[in-house]
């Protein structure tokens, strides 16, 4: 008995591992938690994109802002552009695009095609703010407060799901 | 003729790409600098595709963030600094030699279990043979 046991030891092993796989084959995502959060914004200079003016971390303090991450190369910004819109349309937030690594014409051509929900877009032609902020990847969305302190990441693309159960709350509890 | 053409025009194609396959070159100014800037790009790891290294990677984060090592090594800063404003960005994930802390116990000391629990079953066993 004692020897079919162990016999069955290495059989036990074997299927335990294949099930944490596949348990983690499931849940396991590509998304990174940020070291960023409670952090102030790192400090950056840019250029906007329509009216070339240079634009700070401290010209946004004062009240809560959204920082969105997107380029004109990237699918998944545009496929995440019309929620964006609609967020920036409802006055809850002010919403701030930085242009990540794209070209100026491209990146006028297709906010002229999607839309422009963004009160001002800064210009990070080299990535150097991106790696600041710790972007691996376009979309990302930062929530930051009044005092320039970032309350919450999101790599990735913005959904009505996350917006509604996430971002709102978040951005009631900061705007009070 | 025809034929000492064409060898020479086969010659010559074999010696171009040599010259230009997507190799970065930073300017260190010694080869100690240049040794920790290829130590930090194979410690580091690349974000987007995430199980390679930076200096493994083509992708264009990989490059940006190659490039900011190489301006760090050559401004003078050391490999702890540099790491660490990687790990401060974006977290213990970017490097592949990670810190031990609660959060990546598990991943230190499983390999350890492992081998103890091998051990224990290699002990009874030869136990149990010198006894018969």
């Amino acid at each position: 008995m004692k020897k079919v046991l162990i016999a069955l030891l290495p059989l036990t092993v074997f299927f335990g591992l294949i099930a944490l796989l596949f348990v983690n084959l499931s849940t396991h995502t590509e998304v990174l938690p940020s070291p960023l959060i409670g952090k102030s914004v790192p400090e950056f200079e840019h250029q906007t994109l329509f009216s070339q003016q240079t634009r700070t971390q401290d010209d946004f303090k004062g009240e809560p802002w959204l920082l969105n991450v997107f380029g004109s190369w990237c699918p998944s910004c545009q496929y995440e552009h019309p929620l964006v819109n609609a967020l920036a349309e409802s006055g809850r937030i002010k919403v701030v695009g930085l242009n990540w690594k794209d070209e100026t014409e491209d990146a006028i051509r297709w906010l002229n095609r999607w839309g422009n929900p963004y009160h001002e877009i800064m210009v990070d032609y080299v990535g150097s703010t991106a790696i600041n902020l710790g972007v691996y990847g376009a979309p990302e969305t930062f929530l930051i407060d009044a005092n320039g302190t970032i309350v919450y990441k999101r790599a990735g693309v913005l959904t009505e799901e996350i917006i509604q159960q996430e971002l709102l709350p978040m951005i009631d509890k900061i705007s009070l | 003729m025809s034929k000492y053409l064409t060898t020479l025009l086969f010659l010559s194609l074999m010696l171009v790409p040599a010259t230009g396959l997507g190799i970065e070159v930073y300017d260190f100014e010694t080869a100690e600098q240049e040794a920790l800037y290829q130590d930090l790009a194979k410690e580091l790891r690349c974000l987007v595709c995430q199980n390679q290294n930076l200096a493994d990677s083509d992708a264009g984060l990989a490059k940006d963030l190659k490039d900011q090592v190489a301006a760090f090594v050559i401004a003078g800063q050391d490999g702890e600094t540099i790491k660490q404003y990687m790990v401060d960005r974006y977290g213990d994930f970017v490097t592949y030699d990670p810190p031990m802390n609660a959060s990546t116990i598990f991943l230190w000391f499983s390999p350890l279990v492992v081998l103890l629990i091998g051990a224990a079953i290699l002990i009874t066993h030869i136990r149990k043979n010198n006894h018969e």
